[in-house]
């Protein structure tokens, strides 16, 4: 008996080590240095950000591409949400895995594609005829751009959520209105929507805090139009001035890390409002027959496929084919040199395969060796503090990547105390930071999936004599490892074309995919960042088809592109 | 006329037939209960009713017009049925009176016409009072006494009941009984309730349709069902009837016929016109098997078990002749006697019985 709770607390105690390591520590360095920089409590640091003009235009411009990108994320993600799950639409698989699609894509590279799919050195406007002329404005290097690509980007984290609520609807709400007199639409409007709302507007808090923490898409977008956002306007700060402005950047990230917040309260405080808790469980509902009008809804559904996911694919795909800027691409002209280039010839860009693809598998394993003990205590275990646990592992990914990527570079830009070790401008400083902000995609899946298994399998074993870590080794973690492996999987395609904790924390030698495509970008070589940009989607989506495969055996609901 | 007729309806799921080849009439006024083991396609007949399922062949008529079938499929909004589901399905997030006036807003019920009928379906239900409540805040009880005013405020042409008992538990199903009885009486709709629960369909219905392997195997009044059950498997479904293998001797002779079970010579009831016969079958209520009178001759059993059950005890026995039958008799409150301990040897006689009309017949 005393050995049994000696192991509870050990697991416990080592949880609560690795949660203080990665999400407490970088969040409490951040509001130190924000509040009490140089040691003592003083209000310069905040005064001094409040004076700057050029705080107050990004945080104007960070709530206006927010909202906006939110609005259409919303817009876009419900209605493709409400076709997919109420129509008798077929091919759903496949669409889901398409419509998914960007939600796994980097940002930096949807705003490549869309770039290279509409600029004037368009290869694609230049096949069919339509390109303007070299030198004219980008349309998509407007606010009215980062809206429309932070909307395709977030539609998918929308669609996923509305739908899974959707399915939990009971049948019988449906029915009992349509029993009393209630065509299709008057359910809808009168049922439907009202009872998704709870679910809208957790998407929308959700799709609201990654539009405003969102770096990759207004870096390529908005900096080229001198359109500053909070997370732009940061890492424009620290690299002109190095780290001494990182109080400055500081203030800046707690700002945004606050704006992210109102977001999650606002959501919280309107769905506590509302009791919507349906106490009827039952079937999902029958689908609606579409009738005649059914051939015509599938065109338009797979039309948006083509407009927001294969036009700027194709796009970018000709964009690193092409052998110089504003050169038409013909069967002539077309090469693979670019990919030569970034893969052989360019050392960073190789070095950066090379760091992109070990960090990424790192984290990955990492996650998932951490994620089944912590998923573990959350879903099964008894101890009082475990709704803090989980708390504090979504923090670090709720908030937008540039606050944590900051808090990193407080913490480890002097050499650790009593070690003396120094990961400033290394590669670790980079790993550290995704483990803690990855981490929860490989918790979560582990929760579900604890939730998903019996408990008397793991009594069953303490009852036959085994003690908490030989029944986690033999019959615990067995079972939930697929869900936390799909879970690691997240993390890699995740991490490996991540720019946003990468642009702030790298250095030379220490490069990832996405800083060298990004500066591949900035000084003007589209067709290098293009290529590179490919191959991390040729990858992705390699890895979500494999994956889909090997889907039978994992726990429903661990792979957002399946149901 | 008939309110709801159905001929010839046949359901089939990916090649099982969940209903088959059902055909019914229920009378204006009618309180129908179809009563069957679960899965048996009671459930997905009251769904062909309300228009969520297509019959894959034969017609439905509510109200002499067909509403499913030969071309004709009439959307459930269309169809005027009411539904009280088996979990309610009260909309969560709509107070009381939103619920209920559901059907008269879709509808466009002017406003005050609206809220006195609303106020008049929740005063027929006990529930004034209670109109801006929300569902979440309210008993099991109140909640389906809301369904029930919901389904009614729109004046239905036929109510249907998904197994509405069947959430709540035991005194409260006793009460809602007498609600749904009284309730009937006063609006005199038409009724057809789904259910499982013989003793709730026997309390409530005027007719009991027995459902078994999705076909109707007997309609009848609650009374003759139990009397007479048409098939076996009524027999046994219905009161805890003893099915027992019996020779016909004799023909019958005002309503009575002679057989012999296991042995034994008794007078059963049974249908006109039956004859001598071999393999027929004899249904038995624990009633009907009582001791012989002291030196005579009848069917030696062997006690199983006892289960006292509270002034009485209810003695599971297997003839010595057939060991395999289980049988059971209604024992007094024995007490220590021991008579009932198991091994013991009983003698019983049949008093009376039923004979099961065969296939035939």
């Amino acid at each position: 008996m005393r050995q049994g709770r000696g192991q509870e607390m050990a697991l416990a105690a080592a949880v609560a080590v690795a949660i203080a390591v990665f999400s407490l520590l970088p969040m409490l360095r951040l509001v130190r240095e924000t509040v009490a920089p140089a040691g003592a409590l003083s209000p310069a640091v905040i005064e001094a950000g409040l004076a700057s003009r050029a705080t107050w235009v990004a945080t104007l411009n960070s709530l206006v591409v927010g909202i906006g990108g939110t609005v259409l994320a919303v817009s876009l993600g419900t209605v493709v949400a409400l076709v997919v799950t109420l129509t008798d639409m077929r091919a759903r698989a496949p669409f889901i895995l398409c419509f998914v699609m960007p939600l796994m894509i980097a940002p930096q590279v949807t705003a490549l594609s869309w770039l290279q799919l509409f600029g004037p050195a368009s290869p694609f406007l230049k096949l069919i005829g339509l390109a303007p002329p070299l030198g004219s404005r980008n349309p998509l290097h407007s606010p009215g751009g980062i809206v429309l690509l932070l909307g395709i980007q977030y539609a998918p984290l929308v669609f996923l959520l509305v739908r899974a609520g959707l399915r939990r609807l009971p049948r019988e709400l449906v029915e009992a209105a349509r029993a009393a007199g209630a065509g299709r639409f008057t359910v809808l409007a009168t049922v439907v929507l009202p009872l998704m709302t709870p679910s809208i507007m957790a998407a929308a808090a959700l799709a609201f805090v990654s539009c405003v923490g969102n770096f990759g898409i207004p870096a390529f977008l908005g900096i080229p139009a001198n359109y500053p956002v909070l997370p732009t306007l940061i890492y424009q700060r620290l690299a002109g001035g190095g780290p001494a402005v990182l109080g400055e950047a500081a203030f800046l990230s707690v700002l945004i890390g606050m704006i992210a917040m109102a977001g999650i309260v606002a959501q919280e405080r309107m769905s506590r409002r509302r009791d919507y808790r349906s106490f009827a469980s039952s079937l999902a509902s029958e689908p609606y027959a579409l009738g005649r009008w059914r051939p015509a809804v599938e065109a338009a559904m797979w039309a948006l496929i083509l407009a927001i996911l294969v036009l700027p694919l194709t796009g970018l795909v000709l964009s690193s084919l092409v052998p110089g800027y504003g050169i038409p691409l013909s069967a002539a002209t077309a090469t693979l040199d670019n990919y030569r280039f970034v893969l052989v010839e360019h050392a960073a860009s190789r070095r950066a395969f090379a760091n992109s693809l070990g960090l990424s598998l790192t984290a990955a394993a990492f996650a998932v060796l951490a994620a089944l003990p912590i998923a573990y205590l959350v879903a099964w275990g008894r101890q009082r503090w475990v709704r803090m646990i989980n708390l504090s592992i979504e923090l670090p990914y709720a908030l937008p990547g540039v606050v944590l990527a900051i808090a990193a570079l407080l913490l480890f830009l002097r050499p650790l105390p009593l070690t003396g070790l120094h990961i400033y401008n290394t590669v670790w400083i980079i790993l550290y930071a995704y483990l803690a902000r990855f981490l929860v995609l490989a918790v979560r899946p582990a929760v579900s999936g604890f939730h998903q298994i019996d408990r008397a399998l793991e009594e069953a074993a303490q009852v036959a004599g085994a003690g908490l870590f030989s029944r986690l080794r033999s019959v615990v973690f067995p079972l939930v490892a697929p869900a936390a492996m799909a879970g690691g999987l997240l993390i890699f395609m995740t991490a490996f074309g991540e720019l946003t904790v990468s642009a702030l924390l790298w250095s030379s030698g220490a490069e990832t995919i996405g800083v060298v495509m990004f500066s591949f970008e900035q000084g003007g070589d589209s067709k290098y960042a293009a290529a590179i940009s490919a191959v991390t989607v040729a990858v992705t989506f390699a890895l979500m088809l494999a994956t889909n495969l090997a889907a039978r055996r994992l726990p429903s609901g661990v792979l957002p592109w399946r149901d | 006329m008939a309110r709801l007729k159905l001929a010839g309806v046949t359901k089939t799921f990916s090649g099982f037939d969940a209903v088959r080849d059902v055909s019914l009439e229920v009378a204006d006024g009618e309180f129908l209960a179809v009563l069957g083991p679960s899965g048996c396609g009671k459930t997905t007949l009251l769904r062909l009713v309300a228009g969520f399922e297509q019959p894959s062949a034969g017609e439905i008529a509510i109200g002499g017009t067909v509403v499913a079938g030969a071309g004709v499929s009439v959307p459930p909004e269309k169809r005027r049925v009411g539904i009280v589901f088996q979990n309610y399905a009260l909309w969560p997030h709509m107070s009381v009176a939103q619920n209920v006036g559901y059907a008269l807003k879709v509808a466009k019920v002017p406003r005050e016409e609206a809220r006195r009928r609303v106020a008049e379906a929740l005063a027929l239900v006990d529930l004034d009072g209670f109109a801006d409540r929300y569902p979440a805040s309210l008993s099991g009880g109140q909640r389906q006494r809301v369904a029930l005013a919901r389904c009614l405020v729109a004046a239905p042409s036929l109510v249907l009941f998904d197994e509405p008992l069947a959430n709540l538990d035991v005194h409260l199903r006793a009460a809602m009984e007498a609600e749904f009885s009284a309730f009937h009486r006063r609006t005199g709709t038409t009724m057809i309730y789904i259910t499982h629960d013989q003793a709730e369909a026997m309390a409530l219905a005027d007719r009991i349709a027995v459902m078994d392997g999705g076909r109707l195997v007997q309609v009848a009044d609650p009374r003759t069902l139990y009397r007479e059950p048409a098939t076996e498997m009524v027999a046994a479904f219905i009161g805890q009837g003893m099915v027992l293998p019996a020779t016909v001797l004799s023909g019958e002779e005002r309503g009575r016929c002679r057989v012999a079970v296991l042995g034994q010579e008794a007078t059963v009831r049974c249908r006109p016109g039956e004859r001598a016969r071999q393999g027929a079958a004899v249904c038995c209520r624990a009633a009907d098997l009582g001791p012989v009178a002291p030196g005579e001759a009848g069917l030696e059993v062997a006690v199983r078990r006892a289960v006292y059950k509270g002034g009485a005890t209810r003695v599971e026995v297997s003839p010595l002749a057939d060991p395999s039958l289980a049988l059971h008799v209604e024992g007094d409150d024995a007490g220590h006697s021991g008579r009932f301990e198991p091994g013991a040897r009983l003698c019983l006689r049949i008093r009376s019985g039923w004979l099961i009309p065969g296939a035939s017949a």
